[in-house]
């Protein structure tokens, strides 16, 4: 390497070095500060030698969020869209409810923590959008009022929040669907996949885009079907990847098998590329590739999808009216830990998932589980209506019946919460 | 008489608290991350630093794959930026006319002042896609026997990554070597163009191992800033965990699992394997300093014998 020079200036110097001796010697055994005099000095116009991911964070929020107007849609942008509290509310109100979790549904709960307050000026709202996996954790060790996530927990997960503080609840508020983009130059719109041609194409089985498998599912464009396929997925952790490797796993024994589902997976193939944004510029810049974003990020972008064949066999767009039938197909049990992806309801899109606010059923402080309570009923009734314009899918009624029984069994000390 | 010594007791402990806290600082941090990396830590051993698998469903980690691409990108990166920087501060410091010098150094000054995430985006739309379409095929056909540059290109990958790093590393060497070079006195050049020598033999047998232990500081600061480098990198990488000895194919690094990876890790071994690679990252540049000072010591002691002859 470069740092091996200096032994050969070494050797071709000693004429020189005979006469500057000593102030050589002394430079070089003071070099240590004489580098850290000149550090100093350069300090004011350079970074520092260990950038910190902290600051760096926010801008990439920014990144994220190009291309999009509304402040509220830009949170869209994927796992990390942005690490800035969400504060909303009167300063001077009585109660305040702290929340922190997911960030896919941040947008909208920003949304209706900015229309509750105006209903009641007694409550305001701090949530915190710092990842589902982080929100978990806070609920579990209750440093939050209510946690949000876009994966119902799991069993163990479930176990270590009630070490804690007793049975904690899923309330599903919204739901979500994951859209198939892809990069075809000769076939622009309607490509169409099923379930296992997607896995297959994940695990790397399918290289190519004239895949007899691929070919007869798009019989029209199969002569413009050629070339390498290059897989993208998401490098960071999300809720994103958790709904699509759900859908995978429910669809293809063998990724079940050999990758199973989560936020992060290990990955058979693919280039991973950082949030929604990141997803979307690989494949756009790449032609013959393939990957998936939140719906709500490709409609707002306008992306070409893909249909995707549902459980009755239909292939269907993913769009918010098909994401609520994924919902409506299901059986939901009576915690309401549901995955909802491979509906087998005539119209509905397969990769969809909630998104939950998880509350602890016995609430320490009555007159903030009240508030608490009072809130989630609003958000899963009258709030439901702005889910369409933020491009979330609603719950479907007879969701927000479970739902609501749910929010009935909240516990205030002695008496329901809400009332 | 005696308020001065009180007042300069008073100024002596507090700087000592002032360098002391640098101290209870990093004491806290190796704390901190040693404890969050316990329990990874007797889960698997020493398995965790050679193991290849990174796999979050099953609660397998190994992170050598991260290892590996932190030492790869950063050491492309260093040869790289060592190779312009050095040569670029040489000229800055002692050829190029005054008004070129200032413009020059203000570019670089401003170089080194881009958020990473602007080196990052720009890598991935811009550079990427300009290394695919006009440097990779020529690589490919040039040095393809190599090993280092086969298959296909699809912009992200362990090149592009060292090379986004060797132009964020480069500001660095170029305005500390050159500071360096500058500090080097004039009578130091003087006595050897009186000898009658060139320019070049000037600043090859003068100039240059006067100020080496300052260069090298400038390579150690700016390998510091590579193996740390996070957004940029996880941008441009395509972050893959697979070894390959092939600069064309995505890779990771330990910088970018972290930050990829830490927001949504939801179980307490998977957040402790996280912790762990920071932990390592912490030695590593602990290792990485170590060297350096050795180095440098190495080269100041030869320097004092030679002095004696």
């Amino acid at each position: 390497m470069r740092l091996n020079s200096g032994f050969t200036f070494r050797r071709s110097i000693r004429s020189i070095h005979a006469t500057k001796s000593v102030l050589l010697s002394r430079l070089v055994t003071g070099s240590g500060m004489a580098c850290l005099l000149v550090l100093a000095a350069c300090g004011q116009s350079m970074p520092g030698p260990t950038p910190t991911a902290g600051p760096e964070s926010s801008p990439t929020a920014q990144m994220s969020t190009g291309g999009q107007s509304t402040p509220t849609s830009g949170a869209q942008g994927g796992a990390s869209p942005t690490n800035t509290p969400v504060q909303v509310g009167n300063p001077g109100a009585r109660l305040l409810i702290n929340g922190a979790g997911a960030t896919f549904p941040a947008p909208i709960y920003t949304k209706w923590f900015a229309e509750y307050t105006k209903i009641d000026p007694n409550v305001r709202f701090n949530y915190q959008p710092i990842g589902s996996g982080a929100g978990i954790q806070q609920i579990t060790a209750r440093t939050v009022d209510f946690g949000a996530s876009d994966a119902p927990l799991t069993d163990q997960q479930l176990q270590e929040a009630g070490a804690s503080g007793g049975e904690l609840l899923h309330i599903p508020t919204v739901a979500g669907a994951v859209a198939v983009i892809y990069n075809l130059p000769n076939v622009p719109t309607g490509l169409k996949l099923d379930g296992e041609t997607l896995a297959d194409i994940y695990l790397g089985k399918i290289t190519e885009w004239d895949d007899p498998a691929i070919k007869s599912q798009n019989a029209e464009a199969a002569s413009n079907l050629k070339g390498d396929i290059v897989v993208v997925h998401r490098s960071d952790g999300s809720g994103t990847t958790n709904i699509f490797t759900d859908y995978l796993s429910a669809v293809s024994g063998e990724w079940k098998g050999a990758v199973g589902k989560g936020t992060s997976v290990k990955r058979p193939v693919g280039l991973g590329a950082r949030g929604n944004a990141g997803v979307a510029g690989q494949v756009q810049q790449t032609p013959g590739a393939i990957g998936y974003v939140e719906l709500a990020y490709a409609l707002q972008n306008k992306l070409t999808y893909a249909s995707i064949k549902n459980g009755s066999g239909e292939f269907i767009q993913p769009t918010i009216d098909s994401t609520t039938l994924a919902a409506e197909g299901v059986s939901v049990p009576d915690d309401l830990r549901v995955s909802i992806v491979n509906s087998s309801k005539s119209g509905s899109y397969p990769i969809a998932g909630f998104t939950y606010i998880l509350v602890y059923r016995n609430q320490p402080d009555a007159e903030k589980g009240a508030a608490l309570a009072k809130f989630l009923w609003w958000a899963t009734h009258d709030g439901q209506s702005m889910a369409k314009e933020l491009d979330y899918a609603p719950l479907s009624p007879e969701l927000v019946r479970k739902v609501e029984a749910k929010i009935k069994s909240l516990a205030c000390g002695d008496s329901a919460c809400y009332k | 008489m005696r308020t001065a010594r009180l007042t300069d007791r008073m100024f002596i402990a507090l700087t000592l608290l002032m360098a002391g806290s640098v101290l209870a600082v990093t004491t806290a941090i190796l704390i901190g991350i040693s404890g969050g990396a316990s329990q990874s830590l007797q889960q698997f051993g020493l398995r965790f630093i050679l193991g290849q698998e990174w796999d979050p469903v099953r609660e397998v980690f190994g992170a050598l794959p991260f290892i590996f691409g932190t030492l790869i990108t950063s050491a492309i990166a260093l040869v790289l930026a060592g190779l312009v920087g050095v040569g670029a501060a040489i000229f800055l410091a002692e050829l190029a006319p005054r008004p070129l010098q200032a413009l020059l150094s203000f570019v670089v000054e401003l170089l080194a002042a881009i958020p990473s995430v602007v080196y990052g985006v720009w890598g991935l739309f811009v550079f990427a896609p300009f290394l695919r379409e006009d440097v990779v095929p020529g690589l490919r056909a040039g040095l393809g026997w190599t090993g280092l540059f086969r298959g296909a290109f699809y912009g992200p990958s362990v090149l592009t990554a060292s090379l986004v790093l060797t132009l964020m590393v480069l500001p660095i060497v170029i305005s500390i070597g050159r500071d360096v070079l500058m500090a080097v006195p004039d009578s130091q050049r003087e006595a050897m163009l009186a000898l009658g020598a060139t320019r070049w033999e000037t600043i090859r047998r003068a100039v240059l191992p006067y100020a080496r232990s300052g260069i090298l500081g400038a390579l150690i600061l700016g390998l510091g800033r590579a193996v740390g480098e996070t957004m940029a990198v996880t941008m441009v990488i395509g972050n893959r965990s697979e070894i390959v000895l092939n600069l064309l194919k995505p890779g990771n690094t330990m910088a970018s699992v972290i930050a990829n990876e830490f927001a949504e890790a939801a179980t307490p071994l998977y957040q402790s394997a996280l912790i762990e690679i920071a932990l390592l990252l912490f030695v590593i540049t602990l290792i990485i300093n170590i060297l350096a000072r050795l180095l440098v010591w190495q080269v100041s002691r030869g320097t004092l014998v030679e002095g004696r002859v």
